[in-house]
């Protein structure tokens, strides 16, 4: 006789407030999004989490988690989870910055939070674009491409080069866990939330600070379709951005996920 | 408890640490830095948080995080720091979380010097950060009503949600003077309801200061804008010096007040009826006592460590009641009591209706004195 009990195996999770976002069809931040509220519900963080937002696409962000968030000045919410993780050094304190955000005018910023070895974690979205401003460069745009402020494509004699963040991040030795990632097919994405999940991990054994990395796409603004942009991520930007695990301190290399 | 000699600097960093301050995020600046070097030695040892930015901008923000948790949180620093500090002050009055900032100012403007200074009074006042809001700005004239007042500032910081200035110049912060410190204060365990603290039991607390309907920012404005009003009426405080009887009045904050207040004992000795206001809340302006004083003396001498900016806000107050006269030094230099002794003597005499803007008559005393006959 066939079994007829119902199980549920795919839900919202509690973390993820039940709401639409304002985010464009085909952009991966609603699946970067996911994995970490999936990631917090595993491991029983929700009520003691304290997210920290960007200035960017993701401003909104704290609308989308259900659980305690702030909202930081552009670039700063390293400094701000760096203020409240140090009165609530119990608490888990994550921020989740954009590209523009983190490598551009929050350098200071991350690059101190990472050097000082800040117990905090960091879901840096590269998309090598600004999003909310409508298409800018960014400090990860592509050599030659277009945007709307390097209308002729980035012109490395006058703009400069992109920043690999990840494996700037790595060399610090404050630094527990740095990886970068993708989101441009499901075998990536299940990739990224095992990194999302080692970083909260990271933060929760006291190992320093963590970096998840997360290539990411902007069809609005790349002005292409949202499967080219998959093909984009993973044509274009893996080769300048290599996934990789830059920085994993011994004490995590055993751990399983 | 007794008495003590103490730095200035010291003393305000441990004042606020009796207060409760759970944080201190700070740059080093002249002339502030001694609070920070000392916050660093005692915040540890107490098991409170203590973190030398990489810098002002960092700093504030790291203050900025800590107040979004209902904790004690402070910074210090002196001027140029200070303006660095303008975006994270913003946001926090944009995001109504309480927090002290203590600013020892320097000349300026630019990189400026590092002598004491009331040049910052516009950016303390008057806002200094983007967009609509309204600082409580406290400023002491000795180290031992600093002492007192960064007390109040905390408490007034969480009566309101508010950002609270405490400026002093850089005299007091490098000044060693008897004072005596508060006992111990204990740190509350109970967390404001709108605190970030992790949503245990509870919905989640979001903490912004972003509206992006207009309406909504508006609403906010008018909320800030109404509990301002409030604090107008509630937190006015000032002193005075010889005002029963006083002709003439000197209206002067911080040090130059202080050096008033000696330059005043004298003129009375020589039958000069002179008497001091000291603003010592800068930001709610005591603008109904000097009204008050408009009916009683015969003319008023602003004295300022600066260009002449809170004498805009006496002059918007007086309305040509009393003719306003007005000396100030400027560049980090403090006047000495003789020179503020002679104004009085000018002043006693002058029978002058007085100028639309008064520093059109001191700028040529100014710089006699500065130039001599040269």
């Amino acid at each position: 006789m066939v079994s007829t009990t119902a199980e549920v195996i795919y839900q919202r999770p509690e973390s993820f407030s039940d709401v639409h976002t304002h985010y464009c069809p085909g952009c991966t931040h609603g699946v970067a999004h996911r994995l970490i509220a999936e990631v917090i519900d595993e491991m029983g963080l929700r009520e003691k989490t304290i997210g920290v937002a960007p200035v960017g696409c993701s401003v909104f962000a704290y609308k989308y988690f259900n659980m305690d968030f702030v909202e930081a000045a552009h670039g700063r919410a390293p400094a701000m989870a760096t203020g409240i993780k140090r009165v609530l050094p119990k608490n888990t304190i994550f921020t989740y910055q954009g590209d523009g955000d983190l490598a551009s005018i929050g350098m200071a910023e991350i690059m101190h939070a990472a050097a000082r070895g800040e117990n905090i974690s960091v879901i840096f979205i590269n998309n090598a674009i600004y999003g909310m401003t409508g298409g800018q460069m960014a400090p990860t745009t592509l050599p030659g491409m277009k945007t709307t402020s390097s209308p002729f494509g980035r012109d490395v004699e006058l703009a400069g080069y992109p920043i690999r963040m990840a494996e700037i991040l790595a060399t610090l030795d404050g630094t527990g866990y740095v990886v970068r990632r993708s989101l441009h097919n499901a075998a990536n994405i299940r990739k990224s939330k095992k990194a999302i999940r080692m970083a909260f991990e990271t933060q929760e054994r006291g190992l320093g600070f963590s970096m998840v990395e997360l290539l990411s796409s902007c069809p609005t603004n790349w002005k292409i379709s949202t499967q080219d942009s998959l093909t984009f991520i993973e044509e274009q930007m893996v080769p300048l951005f290599p996934l990789g695990d830059y920085k994993v301190v011994p004490a995590l290399a055993s751990l399983k996920v | 408890m007794a008495k003590e000699l103490l730095k200035g600097n010291h003393a305000f960093a441990e004042a606020a640490i009796r207060a409760g301050v759970e944080a201190f995020y700070g740059y080093p600046i002249t002339p502030s830095t001694e609070f920070l070097e000392y916050m660093s030695r005692r915040m540890p040892s107490l098991g409170r948080a203590f973190v030398q930015a990489e810098s002002e901008v960092s700093a504030i923000n790291m203050v900025y995080g800590a107040a979004c948790t209902g904790k004690r949180v402070m910074t210090a620093s002196s001027s140029p720091g200070v303006s660095l500090m303008m975006e994270g002050i913003s946001y926090i009055a944009g995001t109504e979380v309480p927090a002290v900032v203590v600013n020892v100012m320097r000349g300026g403007p630019g990189l400026g010097n590092i002598a004491p200074s009331q040049g910052d009074y516009y950016q303390m006042v008057k806002g200094g950060g983007h967009g609509d809001y309204f600082p409580i700005v406290l400023a002491p004239a000795s180290v031992q009503e600093a002492i007192d007042y960064i007390g109040l500032a905390f408490d007034l910081a969480e009566k309101y949600r508010s950002i609270v200035h405490v400026i002093v110049d850089g005299n007091m912060g490098q000044m060693m003077e008897p004072a005596e410190l508060p006992p111990m204060k204990d740190i509350p365990e109970k967390v404001p309801d709108w605190a970030v603290s992790g949503a245990k039991g509870r919905d989640p607390n979001n903490l912004t200061s972003i509206y992006i309907d207009p309406e909504d920012e508006e609403v906010t404005n008018l909320r800030l804008l109404k509990r301002w009003k409030e604090i107008e009426k509630n937190e006015v405080i000032f002193d005075e010096v010889e005002v029963e009887d006083a002709e003439i009045l000197v209206i002067g904050f911080g040090t130059a007040g202080r050096v008033a207040s000696s330059a005043i004992r004298e003129a009375r000795e020589e039958g000069i009826k002179a008497g001091l206001l000291r603003p010592i809340t800068l930001a709610p302006f005591p603008q109904d006592r000097l009204l008050e004083l408009t009916k009683q003396v015969k003319r008023i001498l602003v004295v300022e460590m600066n260009s002449g900016m809170m004498l805009d806000d006496v002059m918007k107050i007086v309305q040509g009641r009393v003719p306003v006269e007005f000396y100030g030094r400027m560049g980090g230099v403090t006047p000495l009591p003789d020179e503020i002794l002679d104004e009085l003597r000018r002043v006693s005499a002058n029978k002058d209706p007085g100028a639309d803007d008064p520093r059109d008559e001191w700028i040529p005393r100014l710089e006699k004195k500065i130039l001599g006959d040269k």
